[in-house]
């Protein structure tokens, strides 16, 4: 693929502090390689603005290669930006075209709120699992890794849930700042192996619980989530945590 | 000339049979009674794998944790990003496998540099790790018939690995994340999340505590217990290009160094063979490609020198699969260090491919025509889409073109066989300690050792520190206390005061492209002697011209990455320093003037068989060498041979 030059209006989303209104600020870049990854355009950008004495744009990051979830960004109105099953750190500037504008906000979630530029707190999905996202068991109590026989095609669907990086995209993109396909994917996940089964009925419940409690909106079908989903996490997954919930609420004995 | 200590390190390893020092030390370690284990509490700093698993059993037996990370949540910790998997010596394939030869296999593959003792009790609990995981609810590959499926990795020649996907990192974080964050519903972990620790407290001699930036705030805060846990990873951003995340760093363990603590092995660091190869100077990072990929991927160069054309137009016979040349029984599965300089003398030679002329061609045509697509896609599809993301070729159409990058660091704090450092109190588990993987580790072993490190051996092995020490408890404004936030103020003062005209990224950059020419792959006196004068004068210049703006009292990147890339400019010539001391190539450890006819690595283990591990004494001061001889009773160090 050969290299191209392109010339950026940038629109970004600049805000002091949580209790600051925050607004859009505009800035010109020129010369971003189409090589770059999207994140590598934001450092161009901030070395730009520390040359000039303006403080640089915060933004979250870490791993830059799609697994941490750490980074996020909503990129002309989408989650992790254009492409399908790709982070804001895999998407790439050859996406773009020279002389565009672009469009970088933070996620918008209330559940989610702002503390600087485009950093957000999410630790609601911590107290999410915290409530039960787990198997209880405790270092030392496990039997031979074999003596739990998982069916190769069960598994699949296990890891395909598993897969979730706990980006927050899916509460970002949908219209009523949902956590369902974040929930559902660790719901689903140990519903569907042997070892989820003891706390099956207790796990979905109080995760639902604490996900309310957080002030997540309801989910209303509409699957944006999934299209946002940079591990393409399935609404499968959404229905299935139905069918725990509503078994659990009526077993209801643990 | 290096200053020597006249005394050598007690590595505390138990006496007797090897098979039996583990056991026998877990006697002869000192409990503390389910009663006594709720009036301690641990720090642990840092939430990957050997963190969050530490911090998860230590809690399930009752000890109070509290537990920092930097990132916004302790799931983002960068072992998440490990890919290909993690060894257990089960035997499930029937293919020869033992604790035996998972030991002898760890050993060799380090090049004989890493201590016999710690790396037998690794492979003896590395069957527990396995268990552990799957009663987690860790989604590892399964046959059809549902028992586990496993791969075979670099360095062996059995089928040991365990995988899940090209994810299993990931897997095993969220295993051990969610058992902390079950702790933490508890209440038994106290979760500090977007913490970054800034210095140890040491009073009396013993690690009692930690003072920690809070990230969002800018707050500084004093955190006391009963002893301190580091398990922050290793310190390949030194190099500032890595597979690391961006914030991988050395600070908490410099830190650490500072107040005392033995810094071991700096110069054992691992090039990666299969990484996708850099395309600009604005690159940030760089991108692992699993060492999996191996399995079933072939890597070559064309035989003729400035070949240019596409890779489907070059013949078989004209093409170099040098490591099965090279390397005929291990062929693409030969150890990292050993690929890695394989690739970087055809890339010298003029052989390298691409733009730049430095990548190596890793196809799966062959795979590809003998298993079909689906096969290939279903074990490494991830693997190709991120590969497809970045450089937007098809991997399924044409071969990656991969070159070596920094990617694990075998050196760290010095411990003993207990994991504890020389400051009573400071453990130091998982990438971040240098115990177990020597000059060169081997695939697979680093999700291995962190989590043996945190579930099996820790817990034990700290009981007997909090059982036998005088532990009085030390209040927030105890002196050790105000001084060590006093000093981790000033130091943050000082950086914003600078005021300067360059960025912090830009001195990162240029310390980084320093150590990586003079002290990376290959390494020579006259190129490690320049690299140590360069850094001090780097250093001199970073604290004259940093520009950090903004305040110390917000959430401040610039300031969080200025105080890092300030620990790398002192650390970069420590790990020079011991690259220049160390006479001899071993493992990662390449040096030019130590070589066989072949280009192999000539280890000298008259000289040098030995804990290298550095006692700090001042900025502008000579670090002092404290040697742990290494001690082989078991296995006789050869020549390690993959031929």
């Amino acid at each position: 693929m050969s290299n191209h030059l392109l010339n950026l209006n940038l629109r970004v989303w600049r805000q002091s502090g949580p209790n600051d209104g925050g607004s859009f600020k505009t800035y010109q870049l020129s010369g971003v390689s189409t090589h770059m990854s999207f994140l590598e355009m934001l450092d161009v950008l901030n070395e730009q603005l520390i040359a000039q004495g303006e403080e640089p744009v915060a933004f979250d990051h870490d791993c830059r290669e799609g697994i941490c979830g750490m980074c996020s960004l909503m990129i002309n109105g989408q989650a992790h930006g254009p492409d399908n099953a790709t982070t804001t750190c895999q998407l790439h500037m050859r996406r773009f075209n020279d002389g565009d504008t672009v469009t970088i906000e933070p996620w918008r979630a209330s559940a989610f709120p702002v503390l600087r530029d485009l950093v957000v707190d999410r630790s609601a999905f911590d107290r999410i699992i915290a409530a039960g996202g787990f198997v209880s068991v405790n270092t030392g109590n496990a039997p031979d890794g074999n003596s739990i026989l998982v069916p190769g095609v069960r598994q699949e669907v296990a890891m395909d849930a598993a897969a979730c990086i706990g980006c927050g995209a899916c509460v970002a993109a949908c219209k009523n700042a949902s956590a369902m396909l974040f929930v559902s994917a660790k719901v689903s996940q140990l519903a569907v192996l042997p070892q989820g089964h003891p706390e099956r009925n207790a796990r979905v419940l109080n995760m639902v619980a604490q996900m309310d409690k957080e002030g997540f909106g309801s989910c209303t079908n509409t699957s944006e989530c999934e299209a946002a989903c940079p591990a393409e996490v399935s609404v499968s997954h959404i229905a299935r945590l139905n069918r725990e919930y509503l078994r659990a609420s009526i077993l209801a004995e643990n | 000339m290096v200053r020597v200590a006249s005394d050598t390190l007690n590595s505390r390893v138990p006496d007797g049979p090897l098979q039996q020092k583990w056991d026998k030390h877990r006697f002869d370690l000192k409990l503390v009674n389910p009663a006594n284990k709720r009036k301690f509490t641990v720090i642990v700093v840092g939430t990957g794998l050997a963190g969050g698993s530490a911090a998860a059993s230590m809690a399930e037996l009752g000890y109070n944790v509290k537990a920092f990370c930097f990132q916004d949540s302790p799931r983002r910790a960068h072992s998440i990003a490990a890919q290909g998997g993690i060894n257990a010596a089960k035997n499930y394939q029937n293919d020869g496998d033992s604790v035996w030869r998972l030991f002898y296999d760890t050993l060799k593959g380090g090049d004989y540099r890493a201590r016999e003792a710690n790396v037998h009790r690794l492979a003896q609990v590395s069957t527990s790790i396995i268990d552990q995981c799957v009663s987690q609810g860790v989604p590892f590959a399964r046959e059809y018939g549902g028992t586990l499926a496993n791969r075979s990795f670099g360095g062996a020649q059995v089928s040991r690995t365990f995988y899940c996907r090209g994810q299993t990192g990931q897997q095993l974080l969220l295993g051990a994340y969610q058992a902390m964050m079950r702790q933490v519903g508890t209440g038994k972990v106290k979760l500090f999340a977007r913490r970054e620790m800034l210095e140890l407290i040491v009073v009396d001699g013993l690690a009692r505590g930690v003072v920690v930036r809070n990230l969002t705030t800018g707050q500084l805060e004093t955190h006391t217990a009963d002893a301190v846990v580091l398990c922050t990873g290793g310190y390949g951003n030194v190099y500032y290009l890595s597979t690391m995340a961006k914030g991988c760093n050395v600070t908490a363990a410099w830190r650490c160094a500072r107040k005392g603590a033995l810094f071991a092995n700096p110069c054992y660091t691992q090039i990666h063979p299969t990484c996708i190869p850099v395309s600009g100077d604005y690159q940030s990072k760089l991108t692992l490609m699993s060492e999996s990929l191996r399995n079933d991927g072939r890597v070559w160069v064309p035989l003729a020198k400035g070949d240019k054309r596409s890779p489907d137009q070059i013949p078989d016979a004209e093409r170099d699969y040098y490591l099965e040349r090279r390397y005929p029984s291990f062929g693409n599965l030969a150890p990292r260090d050993i690929s890695s300089r394989a690739a970087k003398e055809r890339c010298d030679a003029g052989n390298g491919v691409g733009d730049s002329g430095l990548a190596v061609f890793l196809d799966f045509r062959d795979a590809i025509k003998r298993d079909g697509e689906d096969v290939i896609r279903k074990k490494y599809g991830n693997l190709f889409h991120m590969y497809n993301k970045i450089t937007a070729e098809d991997p399924y159409k044409q071969p990656m073109r991969i070159f070596p990058a920094v990617h694990y660091t075998m050196g760290g704090l010095w411990v003993d066989y207990n994991l504890m450092s020389n400051v009573p109190g400071l453990y130091v588990l998982g990438e971040a300690n240098f115990s177990d993987h020597g000059a060169n580790r081997l695939g697979a072993s680093a999700l291995m050792q962190g989590l043996s490190d945190g579930y099996f051996v820790l817990p034990y092995t700290i009981g007997d520190h909090l059982a036998t020490s005088k532990l009085d408890k030390i209040r927030d404004d105890h002196p050790a206390c105000m001084q060590a936030m006093q000093e981790a103020q000033n130091r943050i003062n000082k950086l914003i005061a600078v005021q300067g005209k360059r960025s912090v990224d830009s001195f990162h950059r240029e310390l980084g492209l320093l150590l990586w020419d003079k002290c990376g792959m290959a390494r020579s006196r006259k190129g490690l002697t320049e690299a140590i004068d360069r850094i001090r004068g780097l250093r001199d210049e970073y604290w004259r011209d940093v520009r950090v703006l903004g305040s110390g009292t917000t959430l401040n990147q610039s300031l969080e990455k200025a105080g890092r890339v300030a620990d790398f400019m002192e650390f970069a010539e420590l790990l020079a320093t011991d690259a220049l001391h160390r006479e001899e190539s071993c493992g990662g450890h390449f040096r030019e003037e130590y070589q066989t006819e072949e280009g192999e690595a000539a280890r000298n283990d008259a000289d040098f068989s030995y804990v290298g591990a550095w006692e700090y004494r001042g900025t502008e001061q000579e670090p002092v060498l404290h040697k742990e001889p290494l001690v082989f009773e078991n296995v006789k160090p050869s020549t390690r041979s993959y031929k």
